[in-house]
């Protein structure tokens, strides 16, 4: 309350009730659209409006006995992993080096790693399915995890560079001092304290994977649709209450994503407090 | 021993040292780099080759030049004033004969169709009529017979217009130009015309959501910035759910928000205001409602963590100094935001213009921004050197903008740096 106490006159009085009130109808605006249709994926009706005939898990039952929706969560899954695992291996490689790499040509390399989050989603797809599709990778798991790692790799980059730049590099010079060798040192001394920021980069790649629809739509066959691929051509036909029911799934998987990040987030200040 | 040669030997004894250490500072160099090559070599496989692949169909013409090998050689001495010779013809006839047998006048039939409206027709019909080769010397008045655009300059113009191995015709086409039947570069007709317009509309599109995004947000972020850090933490989940959430979970939701049968119209309609349900979704409105929903926690982030680096002291200072309020937060505290919106209005706009899902999903057939025709292009009707070119395009602004924001965004670093 410091800034609010300590406004003197009434017209500042007026500027912060203002902003109060519009960031209000803004957070309203933000969350309003999210929490209003999850209640419908509990309906028993099958009209997405209110006020609901009655409550029922139907269109779970619906969804969950689907073997389009089923096989859309086992590939969504699969796909999100696989890259998740992949990106993890290539980012934190290449964050270990640009930590250490000395170059004029680093902010150059630097923008090349970051570049798939700026180039346009249909830019990436357009050019993939030509690429790919010569060479049998589209309509794959295989081009789609690929593609997927492309994607999700410089958040990798990003979030692990971050954990290395407040990272002690004396540490590691005192685990080789003390006899451990380059592997011993990274495994026993370096991986302890970069974990938080591997956690939370192997979230954002994740996430980056599972929420992704554009490469899906161009590349994946029938055998490989995922979640959202099939959110889409849902809402294109017809929007049922199992689509809420999905939404409701996907939101839950990203909250506890991002509760997870948050914790990590604040373990890694208590720690920095800490020491 | 003289001090001469003790300090000859200490050099002596120095160089190599220092030399061992370049070394071995180099070898740390080699491992650094060693470390980041995996990413780069599966980047330039999985990212930058395909788009690479993508510019290069955007100029590539092969097909003419694959289908009518002859005519195309036969087409590179034509003076382009008047019809072309006999050999010509002759060739013409024989590679559409090869074509007919090996199956590919089609490939070319298309090709020469996005250039001139009904070639189509005309390749396959001569190909269809013409059953052998014709005798030496008649070729050019059998092709007359079979179909009349032979004996038109304009066929020709286009033949050899199309022959490749590189063309500017995509790239003209996807800025509405098209090169005369004289080779110079003009408007395309006024039907096939509308590139210049939807570019012009997926920028427009853009700015809107980029100028609602900064209205919403620049608010929000100032409660943000200002609230104690108990406080804002916890309003910060109304920004970061969002973030987290499923792009298409939000475009789902706003559907079921507004359709005529939908929460807002319902509820408008229970509460007496309308009678008829509002059209507020499957058109302009809809579309901006939704982009601005899924991009504006890109607004608030580097707004919030740009006011969060100014010192309250500024402000006190500028009190104290007998400012009024509102002079201080435009004369003081707005300059020191500006960073921020440009940053936060920059990653908006360059987001916004490569939008596809959202308006593909809300938007109605006129909202259509330029990332839909790359797709249509690509899966639907397989025009793939126009969806390139309209793709290299839209690559080029994307470029440029987060070139300007790179800068941005490094510039804001540094004094940030300066400032602590």
């Amino acid at each position: 309350m410091s800034d609010a106490s300590s406004l003197r006159t009434p017209s500042q009085r007026i500027a912060w009730t203002g902003t109060i009130v519009i960031s209000t109808l803004v957070f309203i605006f933000l969350i309003a659209p999210i929490l209003a249709i999850m209640p419908l994926s509990f309906s028993s009706g099958s009209y997405l409006t209110y006020p609901l005939p009655g409550l029922s898990l139907r269109w779970y039952d619906d969804f969950l006995s689907s073997p389009r929706w089923m096989n859309a969560l086992k590939n969504s899954m699969i796909i999100g992993v696989a890259s998740t695992l992949l990106s993890m291996v290539l980012g934190t490689l290449a964050a270990l080096g640009l930590a250490q790499w000395k170059s004029r040509f680093k902010p150059l390399v630097l923008a090349f790693v970051l570049s798939p989050v700026v180039v346009p989603g249909v830019i990436t797809a357009v050019g993939l399915y030509f690429f790919f599709a010569p060479i049998g990778l589209t309509g794959s798991y295989l081009g789609l995890i690929l593609a997927h790692t492309a994607l999700a790799t410089p958040f990798v980059v990003i979030t692990v560079g971050a954990t290395l730049q407040s990272f002690d590099t004396n540490l590691a010079r005192a685990a080789a001092s003390l006899g451990a060798s380059p592997l011993e040192a990274f495994r026993r001394v370096i991986l302890p304290l970069i974990l938080p920021g591997l956690a939370s980069g192997a979230l954002f790649a994740f996430a980056t994977s599972f929420d992704e629809v554009v490469i899906v739509l161009f590349m994946a066959g029938p055998e490989q649709r995922t979640l959202p691929r099939e959110m889409f051509s849902g809402i294109r036909e017809n929007i049922s209450p199992t689509i809420t029911a999905a939404a409701v799934i996907l939101t839950t998987v990203s909250v506890i994503l991002l509760a997870t990040l948050e914790g990590l987030r604040r373990r890694n200040e208590r720690l920095k407090g800490g020491g | 021993m003289t001090t001469a040669s003790l300090t000859g030997a200490n050099a002596a004894a120095n160089v190599p040292l220092k030399r061992r250490l370049k070394r071995a500072e180099r070898a740390r160099q080699l491992k650094a780099l060693a470390l980041v090559v995996p990413l780069l070599l599966f980047l330039l496989f999985t990212f930058a080759g395909p788009i690479a692949g993508m510019l290069w169909r955007a100029v590539d013409d092969h097909e003419v030049r694959r289908v009518l090998p002859q005519t195309v050689a036969a087409l590179a001495s034509w003076d382009g004033k008047d019809l072309p010779d006999e050999n010509t013809y002759a060739a013409l006839a024989s590679d559409i004969q090869a074509a007919r047998t090996a199956g590919t006048v089609a490939i070319a039939a298309k090709r020469l169709n996005y250039a001139l409206n009904g070639f189509r027709t005309i390749l396959t019909s001569t190909a269809r009529n013409l059953k052998a080769m014709p005798e030496p010397g008649t070729a050019r008045e059998t092709l007359g017979k079979i179909n009349a655009a032979w004996r038109d300059r304009a066929t020709w113009t286009t033949i050899r217009n199309a022959s490749g191995p590189l063309t500017s015709f995509y790239l003209l086409g996807a800025l509405d130009l098209v090169r005369n039947a004289d080779g110079a570069i003009v408007a395309a007709p006024s039907d096939q015309a509308i590139y210049r317009e939807v570019f012009a509309r997926t920028f427009l599109i853009s700015l809107g959501v980029t100028v609602l995004c900064l209205i919403l947000g620049f608010p929000v972020a100032y409660l943000l910035a200002t609230l104690p850090p108990g406080r804002s933490n916890l309003l910060m989940i109304f920004v970061l759910l969002p973030f987290w959430t499923s792009l298409l979970v939000r475009t789902c939701a706003w559907i079921v928000l507004l359709q005529s049968k939908g929460i807002v119209n319902d509820s408008l309609h229970w509460l007496g205001i309308i009678d008829e349900p509002l059209r507020l979704i499957y058109n302009r409105f809809g579309v901006c409602v939704a982009m601005t929903h899924v991009l504006l926690p890109f607004m608030i982030l580097p707004l919030y963590s740009s006011m969060k680096a100014i010192s309250p002291a500024y402000m006190r200072a500028a009190a104290s100094l007998g400012a009024p309020p509102l002079t201080a937060f435009l004369r003081i505290y707005l300059p020191q935001t500006l960073p921020g919106i440009g940053a936060g209005s920059l990653l908006v706009f360059i987001l916004a213009l490569g939008y596809y899902i959202t308006p593909a999903l809300v938007g109605g057939a006129a909202d259509q921004m330029i990332s839909y025709f790359i797709a249509l292009y690509t899966t639907e009707t397989a025009n793939w050197g126009l969806a390139s070119a309209l793709g290299a395009v839209l690559l080029l602004a994307t470029i440029l903008l987060a070139l300007v924001y790179g800068k941005l965004v490094q510039g804001q670093q540094v004094t940030g740096g300066m400032k602590n």
